[in-house]
């Protein structure tokens, strides 16, 4: 019969190919997904992966891969880092909510007033939002050793309402004829995060989410504070036998994690999207899970991880305007590439072996 | 504003239904906790639960029909998760996580074309002269059967882990899961069948919010249900009779805040809506100060050679 052999270790090779396996298996239950939707597989696939690099209006769409894909890196690589040490931020979409009102709200205060000084404060105040926003979780994980999975996701409701309530009334445009939704931050230079490179989409988030991965490689791999966090996922009791303090490493994780998701809300809501308004958030931060796992929890992975779900969006938006596939779609293969990522782990972990009964 | 437009008795009864879908779900996930399992699924087998209701309950216009196909669909559903986390030894938190983002896209592309329509009615038990009754027949008797299965569910499930031996394996399984296999229970198949039992119940709630709570289909419509019932069985400290009282606090919330929105009340919509979820947080708070009562095996992968 066959049996499961744990492994020592995690088998390196199947860590590197089970991200990439899991692609090829969800490709191939999406395209048999395609086909019970009525459309031709083939055709499905290639237009969500393949049209947006290489289609005829590829030059369209490729900028579109960084602008998508930078508030996915971001968020990840944050969230990876506490996962790392078990803890389990998913509130990240709350957090993200929180950074573009706080980043977006203080550009407003300062408008119509143009100074260079603005657009790095906002990014301040954003990082600073998000970072307030998970510190709820942490300090009631820290004070009172409340859930952290529930409370986070909790507050994410509570940021969608906050977001309804300020785009209605705080931050609403005063000359907007009473449309919801705030001032368009585009066309305020000083607050805009405009495009730095013409026609590349790379923008100042982008930027934020290359620095990010190589900060957090950085921590992960060569910092004493990268292998406590790594302990205290690994080996709860031996960490603290070593001297690593929990509670720093709860406020650590989901501070590092709501900064950065606070900033990928400040960089969307100044740039891509403009402005404040009801339906902002489009669930950049739970996507960021799927992103995060896909990447190995390391920050190099996510890079790639980020690339290729941004890739999924992108498509996922040709097939709905060329081939009329449901937006839902995409966000049910998202689902679906993380089962399948979880399914093939078992290999990174476990060695399966025949084993003839034997008589007992 | 005006209060004395709330009528108790009907404030009682739509209590009862309010609380209806996250008494089911959170029994259902009582059920899988117990057993030592912690599947953060339940708002996707939820929803996929009240799309797969609501398109059988549309199609065939029998709303019974439709809350058989929410068990199923709920159960199939948690399927994947019992595969996943049982057979594949995948990590539980991820694995709900990802049965959640999964549920949500599928119900959303299971849901298209189904915006705008009614279904077809729950009907309501008849009580003959019981429902007559002053104050008490509208509040106990004037309900659909489902209200009525999720009470019996609490006293079955409460009865089944307290007398029954059915429920001693499955608290066995999940205190101490190596001593369970020891004494020759088998461990993955008691957790198959609870994981399975609460998406059921996680299905059939779901239903019951698009069937007879809202009744119609929206995207994303259980809202964050899923995950209060998740609190609530932490809240509940895993005991089946606490989680009718949580869920008639939960019930009781939601529907006063839509009766003091009704009532026209001068507070802002948006702080009434998030009302239940800054409730819940605060219950979080105070309850997680007793751990000791968490089963002692939850969220630990079970594997034979260990």
């Amino acid at each position: 019969m066959l049996i499961l052999e744990k492994r020592a270790e995690p088998s390196k090779g199947w860590t590197t190919l089970s991200p990439l396996l899991a692609v090829v298996l969800t490709m191939v239950a999406g395209g048999a997904l395609f086909a019970i939707l009525g459309e031709d597989p083939v055709v499905a696939i290639r237009t969500i992966f393949w049209d947006p690099l290489f289609g005829e209006f590829a030059f369209y769409y490729r900028p579109q891969l960084l602008i998508k894909a930078a508030p996915l890196i971001l968020i990840a690589v944050g969230l990876a880092i506490g996962f790392r040490a078990g803890i389990w931020n998913i509130g990240a979409e709350g957090q993200y909510i929180i950074g573009a009102l706080t980043g977006a709200g203080v550009g407003l205060a300062f408008y119509p007033m143009e100074s260079a000084l603005i657009f790095p404060l906002m990014v301040l105040a954003g990082a600073a939002g998000g970072w307030a926003w998970a510190m709820i979780p942490a300090v009631l994980k820290v004070r009172f050793g409340t859930n952290e999975i529930l409370v986070s996701l909790m507050l994410v409701y509570v940021a969608e309402q906050v977001l309804a309530k300020m785009a209605l009334g705080l931050l609403r445009n005063p000359e907007g004829s009473g449309f919801p939704g705030s001032r368009n931050l585009q066309q305020y230079p000083s607050a805009h995060n405009a495009e730095l490179i013409t026609g590349t989409g790379m923008h100042w988030g982008v930027v934020a989410a290359l620095i990010a991965v190589i900060f957090a490689y950085i921590m992960m791999t060569r910092h004493i504070l990268g292998y406590q966090i790594r302990l205290t996922g690994e080996a709860p009791r031996a960490a603290r036998f070593a001297g690593v303090n929990p509670a720093r490493i709860v406020l650590l994780c989901l501070g590092i994690s709501g900064a950065l998701a606070g900033l990928a809300g400040m960089f969307e809501v100044t740039g891509p999207s403009g402005q404040v308004s009801i339906d902002f958030n489009v669930g950049y931060g739970f996507t960021a899970i799927i992103v995060a796992f896909l990447g190995r929890l390391h920050p190099v992975g996510i890079l790639f991880a980020g690339l290729l779900m941004a890739l999924t969006y992108i498509g996922g938006e040709i097939a709905q305007l060329n081939l009329s596939l449901p937006a839902a779609a995409v966000q049910m293969f998202q689902g679906m590439l993380l089962f399948f990522l979880l399914a093939v782990d078992l290999f990174s972990n476990y060695r399966v072996r025949f084993r003839r009964l034997e008589a007992a | 504003m005006d209060l004395s437009s709330i009528n108790p008795a009907l404030l009682l009864a739509s209590l009862l239904v309010a609380s209806t879908p996250i008494l089911l779900a959170a029994l259902g996930e009582l059920v899988v906790e117990r057993s030592g399992v912690l599947n953060l699924g339940v708002e996707g087998m939820m929803i996929t639960g009240a799309i797969c209701g609501f398109v059988i309950a549309v199609n065939t216009e029998n709303p019974a029909l439709g809350f058989i196909a929410a068990t199923l669909g709920g159960a199939a559903l948690s399927l994947v998760f019992a595969a996943l986390t049982q057979l594949a030894l995948a990590n539980q938190v991820a694995s709900g996580l990802a049965l959640t983002l999964f549920g949500l896209g599928l119900s959303s592309l299971m849901g298209q074309g189904y915006v705008g329509i009614k279904p077809p009615p729950t009907p309501k038990i008849d009580f003959g002269p019981l429902s007559d009754l002053p104050f008490i027949g509208p509040v106990l008797f004037s309900h659909d059967l489902i209200v009525y299965v999720g009470l019996a569910l609490v006293s079955a499930i409460w009865a089944t882990l307290k007398y029954t031996r059915i429920g001693l394996i499955l608290r066995a399984v999940g205190e101490n899961h190596d001593a369970a296999h020891a004494l020759g229970y088998k461990v993955v198949r008691v957790r198959v069948a609870a994981i399975l039992f609460g998406g059921a119940c996680a299905g059939l709630g779901g239903a019951y919010i698009s069937l007879v709570r809202v009744p119609q289909w929206t995207d994303g419509m259980t809202a964050g249900t899923g995950w209060i019932a998740l609190a609530l069985v932490v809240f509940a400290s895993w005991k089946a009779g606490r989680v009718l009282i949580g869920a008639w606090l939960f019930g009781g919330i939601t529907v006063l805040q839509l009766n003091l929105q009704a009532a026209g009340v001068a507070i802002p919509v948006e702080y009434l809506n998030m009302s239940p979820y800054v409730i819940t947080i605060l219950v979080l708070v105070i309850m997680s100060a007793d751990k000791t009562r968490a089963p002692a095996s939850l969220g630990r992968i079970f594997h034979a050679s260990d």
